[in-house]
């Protein structure tokens, strides 16, 4: 039985920390946090707690000062481990899209595909135009990004993580920047994905995603992590004072 | 017998006779001496087509450098560090510090100095004792000054690229070179075309200092035809439209550049 749990684990961090200018700003105290296969986590806390911090050192974009976080049992912070293959299987959706402007929304998801999974062109445009079926975008492959709504780019930016086939989707407050009518969108295709199955770390403001589609929801303050569990655990019944404060102001 | 020397014979014979000149026949003077006689527009032709060249190679060569050059100098490489204990990786990091650090040095020197002077050094100095064609010093010399300025353009339009440019490449999988490659450069090189058109406006125009060099350029062909007409304005007069005409033909093939780049921005 526990054998079988632990091969269940998918990424595994332990005692993160994440100092930034020498030492002087300690974004993360030692985090320790495991995401199983599967898993929806919805990561919350007030502004500067770390939450961006933390999903931002899961696919390395920071660098960890200290501790370690592992990948499918390959430790990713290890220097010589080639962190660019890892990346492939860690899709990131960021707060502010970063489509590739310069390029059609189908090439902005073949690109990745083609150069580095060596697929044809034949074949990556065959599974962005999938993607985009399922997005409710497929009208909109040969449009550049300047030319769509903000919810319609940040279903690209899903869909285009979603072109590498990753094992594990990580998003850094993807509604933040969006026109409050278009939040309704981006969430309804990420909770078509949680559904399907997917591995999702998800740094977020909306409680009310968190409520209904997190299988675990992590509370952060202060760079560490103050009280995990169920949404039926954090939301109704929160045991720490802090995570009390923090839902009587968001709720 | 053409028919520019028909109109010519009448002028020669009234300029025998020392009798003045009017207006009109006084300018089909200049330019049946400075052009015509003795198939002159030929020279300016081989002079347009030698600055024409090494104008073009030395954009070239100008624009490869530079853009390797402004890489050198990001942030990326001068603060990259290597946690490994690869050997091989360590003294790679070690030889791009140094590249970095000379990058500075090069564009501080070049930027710092005459093209003139260079132009000497390079004649005069290295190439001092090979036979090599002139054409090719020119090429070098005016592609290593340029690279120096191109350097300072294409870094400053890497630098107006979003940060989360490169996040986004490197969220992807994408390597740290393959996201300058397909992600940063393309949008650099828009936003630096402008300038970029500056510098090779300004290339094709400083070659001319080539003629120093005894390289028989459109400045040198205009140079030489004074020299044998004794006129002060005309031949100068030509070359200069026809620098005017190169420079006017290469804004018009980059503003349709930016054109077809601004596709994108609607």
């Amino acid at each position: 039985m526990t054998t079988e749990k632990k091969s269940d684990i998918l990424i595994s961090v332990q005692k993160l920390e994440k100092h930034f200018n020498d030492g002087e700003l300690k974004a993360l105290r030692g985090v320790d946090a495991d995401i199983h296969r599967g898993e929806v986590v919805v990561v919350i806390g007030p502004s500067g707690s770390g939450k961006s911090t933390f999903l931002r050192c899961l696919n390395l974009l920071e660098l960890p000062t200290a501790g370690t976080i592992s990948l499918g049992g390959v430790d990713i912070t290890d220097p010589t481990v080639d962190i660019n293959i890892h990346r492939q299987k860690m899709g990131m959706v960021f707060q502010h899209f970063n489509l590739f402007p310069h390029m059609t929304v189908l090439r902005n998801m073949t690109l990745a595909p083609m150069k580095l999974l060596k697929k044809s062109k034949e074949e990556a445009e065959k599974k962005a135009r999938g993607l985009l079926e399922r997005v409710n975008l497929a009208d909109r492959a040969d449009a550049y990004p300047s030319q769509l709504s903000g919810g319609q780019k940040q279903r690209i930016a899903i869909v285009r993580a979603l072109c590498m086939e990753p094992e594990v989707m990580l998003f850094d407050e993807p509604t933040s920047a969006l026109d409050p009518e278009m939040v309704g969108e981006v969430l309804d295709v990420m909770k078509e994905l949680a559904r399907s199955g997917m591995t999702m770390v998800c740094v977020t403001h909306e409680m009310g995603f968190a409520r209904e589609v997190a299988d675990r929801v992590l509370f952060m303050d202060e760079g560490k992590i103050v009280e995990e569990g169920t949404p039926a655990e954090i939301f109704s019944n929160p045991k720490e004072q802090r995570t009390k404060d923090f839902l009587n102001k968001v709720l | 017998m053409s028919i520019f020397e028909e109109w010519w014979l009448p002028i020669q014979t009234m300029i025998d006779n020392r009798e003045p000149l009017n207006f009109f026949q006084n300018i089909y003077k200049e330019i049946y001496m400075n052009a015509i006689k003795d198939d002159r527009w030929l020279l300016y032709l081989d002079g347009l087509w030698v600055t024409l060249q090494v104008s073009f190679f030395a954009i070239l060569a100008g624009t490869a450098l530079g853009t390797i050059l402004a890489v050198l100098r990001l942030p990326e490489v001068t603060e990259l560090k290597y946690r490994g204990t690869n050997p091989m990786k360590k003294i790679g990091v070690a030889i791009l510090h140094f590249l970095s650090g000379f990058a500075k040095f090069y564009i501080d020197l070049i930027r710092g100095t005459p093209l003139l002077l260079q132009v000497l050094i390079i004649n005069f100095g290295i190439f001092g004792s090979i036979r090599i064609e002139k054409a090719i010093i020119g090429v070098i010399a005016c592609g290593l000054n340029s690279a120096a300025y191109v350097a300072e353009i294409v870094r400053g339009g890497i630098m107006s690229v979003d940060k989360g440019q490169t996040e986004a490449g490197r969220s992807l999988g994408f390597s740290g070179p393959s996201t300058m490659l397909w992600i940063i450069l393309p949008q650099a090189a828009k936003s630096a075309l402008p300038s970029l058109c500056n510098e090779f406006i300004a290339l094709i125009k400083e070659t001319s200092i080539l003629s120093y060099i005894a390289l028989t350029e459109l400045t040198k062909a205009g140079d030489y035809i004074r020299s044998r007409t004794y006129s002060a304005f005309t031949p100068y007069i030509i070359s200069g439209a026809l620098y005017l005409l190169l420079t006017l033909i290469l804004t018009k093939l980059i503003g349709r550049m930016e054109r077809r780049l601004r596709a994108s921005d609607h």
